[in-house]
């Protein structure tokens, strides 16, 4: 385990945090969305950051490890500023899901599991999102869904994020 | 049928309080609180034949008589919000667009097996769902719905959300306890059942979604009005989550008993591209296909779907028309229930990479003919050897696919290549570049 310990939570996280314990019988319990509050105020669930939240909850960083390896949605390295997760499901295949897949390396110029150079993007596939009547689509950031994607919609998409200011 | 689980077709703000209060929303809640005891609400829910619509089907008023009814600990009640199933898409929209329902049927659940904390298990993935859902918590608290001595009745009920990360098998009851208790979701062994040992080691109900939310409509109109609906042992409105080659794929909510053939040709608007059907999945990924023929027959209910050889799980309608290859169909199940697997029990562990890891040589041209037994053989030993179902689900779609498309399966093989790639785009080769390789982590 790092010694040195660089991850703090900010004050209104703190509170966030505070608020949860009360919500279950155990400290344990706490974990997922405790994690969760890591990740949106680091923006990823690095080593280090997984010792905190262990110390936090007095849980041992091996559970701790464990639990964020066992969920794909924990970011164990950086992730771009605007991360694309395709559905390649069944449903979504069916319906072009690989041609928007195809589309958005062809533009971007990398494959999947990728970061651009700049770490604007990172293209990812995702398994069923539960949006199969809208298919093919996309999750953007973990949260909003963008169904009944073609490839002009998609490249219209990734142009907007392109110009959205920092 | 008048619409009962989509009723935002037709009121589209039911999602505000204001207007679910002025559409009869918690009367129900108020008659169960006031005019019901406990064990009157299980009789009602256990005699409208209520069953799960997570994909078990179980009664549902059975399943809460199984708690015991003077527990010296806490009772919880955990509203399943893990919606994975591929092709199910249902209380997605459920959550976004009528949450007070779904909040309603948790209460009154709450009350039915004496339960005062509530946790709703949202996908990690349902991030504006569960927003929706935590404005409408909000929303009901402030009335009086939800916290210390609801409506005066001296019943308090907290309700909780609570977030997944992603793990399709938080989705299974005793994997969803174990996330919840922020743990790995490894299914546990039963028994003991969820009802006698379930959350933090209490008497614990698990419910869908959907399933929660057909119970005010049985509290208010009762048993016998629900039980009209549809067929008399697996009856009420249901859900269906059409998808795939279909003209008009989209939730649609139709009486169970509905025949699949119109399902598809009717109120789907038919094969898109003008093309035939070829195959379709009538319960989600984890079962098996009917082909066209057999689809020409089957109702859409529990029963008669097990009848004829499948199941209905979640409702979730896969199409598929006739330039479909029933081999890369296949290979992408098992790719899901691959990455899926928890890896608790060697048969679902080994037995679902061994399936994808013959059906990336299959697609690629590359299988034997023996494989296709080998195959058949790694479900046979997979099935009712593990701890829950998941591994269940990929041997059922396995055998389904390799025994009712085996001359596709030949084809491969024999040409060397995939029949259907190379044209048009159409079905291109799979993205991710793991799959050419054959290289799964």
């Amino acid at each position: 385990m790092p010694e040195t310990r660089k991850p703090k939570f900010s004050e209104q996280a703190l509170r966030e945090f505070e608020e949860l314990l009360t919500h279950y019988p155990t400290r344990q319990a706490a974990l997922l969305p405790t994690l969760w509050i890591a990740q949106r105020e680091f923006g990823w669930v690095g080593e280090e950051t997984q010792a905190y939240v262990a110390d936090l909850l007095g849980l041992p960083y091996s559970h701790v490890k464990a639990v964020v390896t066992f969920y794909p949605m924990f970011h164990r390295k950086p992730v771009g500023k605007y991360l694309l997760d395709v559905c390649t499901n069944l449903s979504c295949r069916l319906r072009g899901a690989d041609r928007i897949v195809n589309c958005i390396r062809r533009r971007l110029g990398i494959e999947i599991d990728e970061t651009t150079k700049d770490g604007k993007f990172t293209l990812g596939v995702a398994e069923c999102l539960a949006s199969c009547g809208t298919a093919p689509m996309l999750q953007l950031n973990q949260d909003r869904f963008y169904e009944n994607l073609t490839e002009e919609s998609i490249l219209k998409l990734i142009d907007e994020l392109s110009k959205r200011d920092d | 049928m008048e619409r009962i689980l989509t009723r935002w077709l037709d009121i589209p703000d039911i999602r505000r309080l204001d207007v679910y209060e002025a559409n009869g929303g918690y009367q129900a809640l108020r008659k169960a609180l006031f005019d019901m005891k406990p064990e009157e609400i299980i009789n009602e829910v256990k005699n409208s034949n209520l069953r799960g619509r997570g994909g078990a089907a179980f009664p549902t008023g059975t399943k809460w008589s199984f708690i015991p009814k003077d527990s010296k600990k806490p009772v919880y009640l955990c509203c399943n919000a893990d919606e994975s199933e591929p092709g199910t898409f249902a209380n997605r929209y459920q959550l976004e667009f009528d949450p007070h329902q779904v909040l309603e049927g948790i209460l009154i659940a709450c009350r039915a097996v004496n339960a005062h904390v509530a946790y709703m298990y949202f996908r990690g993935e349902f991030t504006h769902q569960k927003r929706t859902v935590e404005g409408a918590i909000a929303e009901a608290r402030a009335k009086g719905y939800i916290g210390k001595n609801i409506m005066g009745s001296g019943f308090d009920v907290e309700i909780y959300t609570h977030r997944g990360a992603g793990a399709y098998i938080c989705g299974e009851e005793t994997g969803l306890l174990e996330s919840l208790e922020g743990k790995r979701a490894y299914p546990r062994n039963r028994p003991p059942f969820p009802a006698i040992q379930g959350a933090f080691g209490c008497p614990t109900v698990v419910n869908n979604v959907e399933t929660l939310s057909n119970v005010p409509w049985i509290i208010k109109k009762g048993a016998d009005w629900y039980r009209s609906i549809g067929p008399e042992k697996s009856p009420g409105p249901k859900l269906f989550c059409l998808s795939g080659h279909v003209n008009k794929p989209g939730l649609y909510e139709l009486p169970m008993g509905f025949p699949l053939k119109d399902l598809i040709y009717d109120v789907g608007g038919g094969i898109s591209d003008g093309r035939k059907l070829k195959a379709v999945i009538p319960g989600g990924a984890s079962f098996p296909p009917f082909t066209a023929e057999e689809a020409e027959k089957v109702m859409m209910d529990f029963d008669s779907v097990r009848a004829a050889g499948s199941l209905m799980g979640t409702a979730g309608v896969m199409v598929m028309h006739d330039d479909t290859c029933m081999v890369d169909v296949l290979r992408t199940i098992a790719h899901f229930f691959h990455h899926e697997s928890c890896g608790q029990c060697t048969p679902c562990r080994e037995g679902c990479g061994w399936i994808e890891k013959l059906m990336i040589d299959m697609e690629a041209g590359r299988g034997k003919v023996s494989d296709l037994d080998v195959m058949l053989n790694v479900a046979s030993n997979m099935e009712g050897n593990t701890i829950c179902v998941l591994a269940d689900s990929l041997a059922m779609p396995t055998r389904g696919f390799i025994t009712k498309f085996r001359s596709e399966f030949e084809d491969h093989v024999r040409l060397g290549r995939c029949p259907f790639r190379d044209r048009d785009g159409r079905l291109a080769p799979p993205a991710h570049a793991a799959y050419q390789e054959g290289d799964h982590a």
